[in-house]
């Protein structure tokens, strides 16, 4: 059943994009005006700081030199010091990366349960007025642009109602001693409630009309003749006997679906001032601290290209139908 | 041009004006068979009544514009009318900087038009010349056409502009460069495996037992039965294109000096007025709003017709 080759294969690619993406922002970077060197120029640097990134990125050696030194050091995972924080990349964005993960699983993890509830019920009354009604509010949820959805959830909750907190992560003066602790504790959980609260409203439409669209199907099919047949409650038909054949390209969806909407973390962070890797990545660029755009990129990146894999993936696994890859 | 329909077409293979009139006769004939499909659809032409409605916005706005986009209004007393609400002389207020926001948002329907057309155009362009040709040629040429596009996808969308617009400079081409760069990929996948049922084709085997050569098969036989299916991707894009403008002018990296929605939006963020100056957060996000839900329903509406299973069910 599991197709070894087309694995295989399908893991090159992951390698080859992953080194193709490393590549590209290499050469992008380096047409940075004035050379990823000007922004070190800066006062905020001393004279061994800059010495030490002359040195990491061999910016006094010819191009392919610094392109092969650059790929040596990304195989080791460093990815240079932070002109700006003078830490390191590496554990500057994995802390970004758990936060920005945390925010964007949580509001997945809420869409797809409302999304696939809510796609079901109105694939079982499709036709009906009331189903085109709720189309076209799903429709305008997928249409509104997420960072002004931010500002108005702010506007409502924050400025004129004052339940929520503006921004960030935490509290003033909060501390945790460990990173379930930081995770778990209610005064987080309080500055999660917007942002997650206005991802779902953008999320929660592709699980739902993937649903819909996958129940339409399944409510054709004979078995779903012989229930009603049978006299069952529709209630019993649509979740047990219709829902659950409908449920499975929507689960294997979530992976693409996290792929798809990595990039667009950057919004959402920004609006909400969540100390993630694209909130990170913006203020890097605007700062023209290089080291860090270039590790939150190539982290983000990462992410696409992981998430992507693993649909394939789950796609051959979960459904026998797909065969990929010859024999 | 005209004139001649009505003459026997002179036959020669390989002439070039009638290569290209059998390609417009086969346009034709796709585009009005689509055409009546489309119109039968509601959602598809009250999305095509927003596009065409903000369209015309964009093009008059310069001539009914009350004020400047950036022309500084002051009160009775000579100072700055900041964050003024909406009255009879501003219908939707002032901005933090005393700007008109019914001027702003009027103009800013320009740049929006300007990049969401374009970049559905480029799209429409790319995706369908790649799809074709993987499609057509098959064999390395599609392996290697595919692989690329499996690459690409791995390029977060925003990010990567960001990246570009660091690197290049701040300008509205730089952000339509980056939907040229990276929004084909869905549709030159799905021309692709239309080119490739399209391809086994009687007429397409026909064509090419005459002899004609690839470029006038792709040209003429192929590419006129794909343009309807580019045409709605391309709808799709305007959408996305006008929401990838305000994005990355909302995070600071658009040009201030060109009026835009997003620029709207991210002054009204930075300078946290959004808190209290509804009237000036609001135009700009129902506009994006508005227009990203006509270009889907220009799209949906046109699928559902196409494919009577979504529509019957």
């Amino acid at each position: 059943m599991v197709n070894k080759r087309y694995l295989a294969r399908r893991f090159l690619l992951m390698v080859v994009s992953l080194f193709t993406v490393a590549t590209i922002l290499f050469f992008l970077f380096r047409m940075v005006p004035g050379g990823p060197m000007s922004a070190i120029m800066s006062p905020r640097m001393t004279e061994a700081a800059r010495q030490r990134v002359i040195e990491n990125f061999g910016l006094n050696e010819p191009l392919w030199r610094q392109y092969l030194l650059y790929m040596w050091q990304l195989l080791h995972l460093n990815l240079g010091e932070s002109f700006y924080y003078g830490q390191t990349v590496k554990g500057l964005i994995v802390d970004r990366f758990y936060n920005t993960m945390v925010l964007m699983l949580t509001a997945f993890l809420i869409s797809y349960t409302i999304g696939i509830y809510l796609g079901a019920q109105l694939g079982w009354i499709r036709g009906t007025p009331k189903e085109r009604a709720a189309m076209i509010v799903v429709l305008l949820m997928r249409s509104t642009p997420v960072f002004w959805t931010g500002m108005i959830v702010l506007y409502l909750f924050a400025f004129e109602l004052n339940m929520f907190p503006l921004g960030g992560m935490r509290g003033v003066g909060a501390e945790y001693s460990s990173v379930s602790g930081k995770f778990l504790s209610v005064d987080f959980l309080y500055h999660l409630v917007l942002p997650v609260f206005t991802l779902t409203t953008f999320y929660t439409g592709l699980p739902l009309l993937l649903m819909r669209n996958n129940l339409l199907e399944v409510l054709s099919e004979d078995y779903i003749d012989t229930a009603r047949a049978k006299g069952l409650t529709n209630r019993r038909i649509l979740f047990r006997h219709a829902a659950r054949n409908a449920v499975l390209p929507v689960v294997t969806a979530f992976a693409i679906a996290i792929g798809f909407a990595v990039g667009g973390q950057v919004l959402i962070e920004t609006v909400f001032s969540w100390p993630g890797l694209g909130r990170e990545m913006v203020k890097a660029s605007l700062r023209s601290d290089y080291p860090v755009a270039q590790g939150a990129f190539l982290l983000l990146s990462t992410i696409v290209i992981s998430m992507n894999f693993l649909a394939d993936l789950a796609y051959t696994y979960l459904d026998p139908r797909v065969r990929l890859g010859g024999t | 041009m005209s004139g001649e329909t009505s003459s026997p077409v002179q036959r020669g293979e390989g002439q070039p004006s009638q290569g290209w009139r059998r390609f417009v006769e086969n346009l034709r004939n796709s585009v009005q068979e689509q055409a009546k499909i489309f119109v039968q659809s509601r959602m598809a032409v009250a999305g095509l009544a927003i596009i065409v409605f903000y369209v015309i916005v964009a093009l008059v706005s310069p001539y009914i514009v009350p004020y400047g986009p950036e022309e500084r209004i002051y009160t009775a007393a000579g100072e700055w009318a900041k964050l003024q609400p909406p009255s009879l002389a501003h219908p939707l207020g002032t901005t933090e900087s005393a700007y008109d926001v019914l001027s702003q948002l009027l103009l800013g329907a320009r740049i929006a038009m300007f990049v969401g057309l374009l970049g559905a155009f480029m799209v429409a362009i790319i995706g369908t010349t790649v799809g074709l040709v993987a499609g057509y040629y098959g064999g390395w040429i599609d392996e290697i056409v595919m692989r690329v596009v499996d690459i690409l996808y791995g390029l977060p969308f925003i990010p990567f502009v960001i990246v570009l617009v660091t690197v290049l400079g701040a300008s509205v081409w730089n952000i339509i460069l980056g939907i040229a760069l990276l929004y084909w990929l869905s549709t030159a996948r799905v021309i692709r495996s239309e080119v490739l049922s399209l391809r086994e084709r009687p007429y397409v085997e026909a064509a090419e037992a005459a002899g004609a050569s690839d470029f006038r098969i792709m040209g003429v036989h192929i590419l006129p039965n794909v343009i309807p299916l580019a045409a709605l991707y391309a709808a799709i894009a305007v959408g996305y294109s006008i929401v990838a403008q305000a994005s990355i002018a909302f995070l600071g990296f658009g040009d201030p000096t060109v009026p835009s929605w997003g620029v709207m939006l991210q002054r009204a963020f930075v300078t946290q007025s959004f808190g209290t100056a509804w009237w000036w957060v609001f135009p700009p996000g129902l506009s994006i709003t508005l227009v990203v839900t006509g270009a889907y329903l220009v799209g949906r509406g046109y699928e559902e017709v196409v494919n009577p299973q979504l529509q019957e069910k």
